[in-house]
């Protein structure tokens, strides 16, 4: 049997089997292939390598720790659960992986403007904390709905120098945040760089924001060789656009004894149709750029996505993970509202550790698998972000004023 | 030569260049504000000279649109718009107007969800003679494109200030009917139309292609149109029709057609004037 090169995708055009692409208005073309031209010169550079690796060591703090949660997996009974720790990054997530990259990228292409799209808040921190460091102007798209469910970041990103945007259209969420975002780099394309936050959007993106991310995957694989002496048995992440989650998948696809699962937005519960759980519920479809699964109706309208955790309240998904998906290389499992915050109060109080909403949907999952496994096994779980951002919205459910 | 062509929209184009006539192009979104609006619209259009209709297919996130016709995509799904609808009212159309050239204009999606085959088949059979799909660039256009042309419509594409020549030379080989040209950067119904800049596109564009050139996105009114059209075969008017319907919801739509009429006279015969 052949085994496939899971390396090689995407292909020249942007394609991941008949997932991912170029689905733009024709004035973005043009964009998008200088992005193509530039990234494609500069991702074997050793000087652009050089600076990315001096970045992540210097002012993001790498390489995060790999931290055995003994008590946790004690208390879970079965496989010894390693987190990563991308929580404790410079921004507090991992999405500052991925904009040190593409700030990185806008310097080279000479433009003085960036901007992004935010769900959470956390990639607009990110955005911001980047634009501010080269002195960059930054505005930053978030939903109406988002600005009022994470007014901790929004006031973080206006501290840092960037403009928040509200969105009032559609559904105030992160995909009309993405939609403002396209609207705006469409008219301010000569001299603005959009600074995608997730691997989803036209090709180069997915692919580039991948590179940058699987950081994550390429430190976890060596630090469970030098802690375990052995590669793990499982790795576990959350979705929503998926970046945190090919991060770290992507360094061990040629592994095969290593399972992975990629855990989606549950919401209220698969059956209630009230989730953000596109691979799990969803069918192939064409949004932001790519080819990709879509949570829409029979019409082929993008329906309305819910989710506790704002940074996985998205009806789409990275064109990779659709991909893996299909080749069944990834499990994708999705984990519900009420699993996720219980996980979210577990790690705190047995570990000491507060994990963003989006990651204690990675966390739940990962108990349900360890207890399935005997103790000489080992899951790798990306704590893809800290939680302080969800202490308001925990509150909130715990009727608190705080 | 164009005037045999069987497609209304090269039939109509051909006959107008022979006149030495503009086009008038007009842009509403089926279904907006309401369903029963959009067909005495279309027959209001035609009686005040639009060449050719093209019918905005309402999509949840039309990406490329300002504020105004995002508006009136959020109105007609508000109503129960949708691309089988918008087939349908065509087909409805059709039985009292076998003349006027109809494009939809819209997203990828929603002609996913149907199937490009079965799109393009009901489509050619509800009476559309062309498809802007606004979202697909002639690089992810391939399996689209054969099932037009089995059904007989034409695939029009858009070409942007940011074309390159090579680019354009490309899209022009494949592109039918028309080549749209995007008249500015920007979303649909923005404010910043350059007409001498519009001019040089257009005139480099003739270089490349027989085909007529019609130019969108910041017309306004007769003025602009007429400005555009010096250069273009034909002006789209979009954004000011669209605010005119969501301004009228709720109303007759026979007011609201004669009320359409209104806006479109002074564009049609500032056009004439060239």
């Amino acid at each position: 049997m052949q085994t496939i090169d899971y390396r090689s995708v995407p292909d020249a055009r942007g394609h991941f089997g008949p997932y991912g692409g170029k689905f733009v208005s024709e004035t973005l073309m043009p964009a998008l292939q200088e992005l193509e031209e530039i990234y494609q010169r500069l991702k074997n550079d050793s000087t652009f390598l050089a600076e990315f690796d001096r970045d992540m060591a210097h002012y993001v703090g790498r390489p995060s720790p790999l931290y055995l949660a003994e008590r946790w997996s004690r208390e879970v009974g079965g496989a010894q659960i390693y987190l990563k720790r991308e929580d404790l990054n410079h921004t507090g997530a991992h999405k500052v992986n991925n904009t040190i990259g593409q700030a990185l990228l806008a310097k080279h292409t000479g433009k003085r403007r960036v901007i992004a799209e935010t769900g959470a808040g956390q990639h607009g921190v990110a955005s911001a904390t980047v634009a501010a460091r080269l002195g960059l102007e930054c505005q930053v798209f978030m939903g109406a709905e988002d600005v009022k469910r994470q007014a901790l970041n929004v006031y973080r990103m206006k501290l840092l120098g960037a403009e928040v945007v509200p969105v009032t259209s559609g559904s105030r969420t992160l995909k009309d945040a993405m939609n403002e975002a396209m609207r705006d780099w469409v008219t301010n394309v000569d001299d603005t760089f959009y600074i995608i936050g997730t691997v989803a959007g036209p090709h180069p993106y997915p692919q580039l924001v991948r590179d940058f991310q699987s950081i994550i995957g390429r430190e976890a694989r060596q630090q469970c060789l030098q802690q375990s002496g052995r590669l793990p048995d499982a790795l576990v992440a959350c979705v929503g656009g998926g970046s945190n989650a090919i991060g770290l998948f992507h360094p061990f696809l040629q592994d095969a004894g290593v399972a992975m699962y990629g855990v989606e937005a549950g919401g209220l519960g698969l059956h209630s149709g009230k989730h953000a759980a596109p691979l799990s519920d969803g069918v192939p479809g064409v949004l932001h750029g790519n080819r990709t699964y879509l949570m829409e109706d029979e019409d082929g309208q993008i329906i309305e996505t819910h989710s506790v955790s704002a940074g996985l309240d998205y009806p789409g998904v990275g064109p990779e993970h659709a991909w893996l998906k299909d080749m069944k290389r990834v499990e994708y499992v999705a984990v519900n509202d009420d699993e996720a915050l219980a996980a979210f109060r577990k790690l705190t109080r047995v570990e000491g550790i507060m994990p963003a909403l989006e990651s204690s949907h990675a966390l739940a999952y990962a108990e349900k698998l360890a207890r399935q496994m005997p103790a000489d096994k080992t899951i790798v779980v990306n704590l893809s972000g800290r939680g302080d951002k969800d202490i308001l919205t925990v509150a909130d459910i715990d009727g608190i004023e705080v | 030569m164009a005037s045999q062509s069987t497609n209304r929209i090269n039939r109509r184009l051909g006959d107008l260049r022979a006149q030495g006539r503009k086009a008038l192009i007009t842009y509403i979104v089926c279904g907006d504000p309401d369903l029963d609006a959009t067909i005495p619209a279309m027959h209001a259009l035609v009686r005040q000279g639009a060449d050719i209709i093209e019918l905005g297919v309402a999509f949840s996130d039309p990406m490329a649109e300002g504020p105004v016709i995002q508006r009136g995509h959020e109105r007609a799904l508000a109503k129960g718009a949708s691309l089988r609808r918008t087939l349908e009212l065509v087909n409805t159309f059709r039985k009292t107007d076998s003349d006027t050239p109809l494009v939809l204009m819209g997203y990828a999606n929603p002609i996913e969800r149907m199937g490009y085959g079965e799109f393009a088949r009901a489509a050619a059979e509800a009476g559309v003679d062309g498809l802007l799909t606004v979202d697909l660039p002639p690089e992810e256009a391939a399996a689209l494109n054969r099932e037009l042309q089995a059904a007989a419509i034409e695939n029009i594409f858009l070409l942007a200030p940011t074309t390159s020549r090579e680019r354009a030379e490309q899209i022009a080989s494949l592109a039918g009917g028309f080549l749209y040209y995007v008249s500015l950067k920007g979303v649909t119904g923005a404010g910043h139309l350059d007409v001498d800049d519009v001019r040089h596109k257009v005139d480099a564009l003739r270089e490349l292609t027989e085909l007529p050139i019609c130019v969108g996105f910041g017309i306004k009114d007769a003025a602009s149109a007429k400005a555009i059209a010096a250069s273009a075969d034909g002006a789209v008017v979009g954004s000011v029709l669209v605010d005119y319907m969501g301004s009228r919801a709720g109303a007759d739509a026979a007011a609201v057609a004669e009320g359409l009429a209104q806006l479109v006279a002074p564009i049609r015969a500032g056009l004439d004037e060239l």
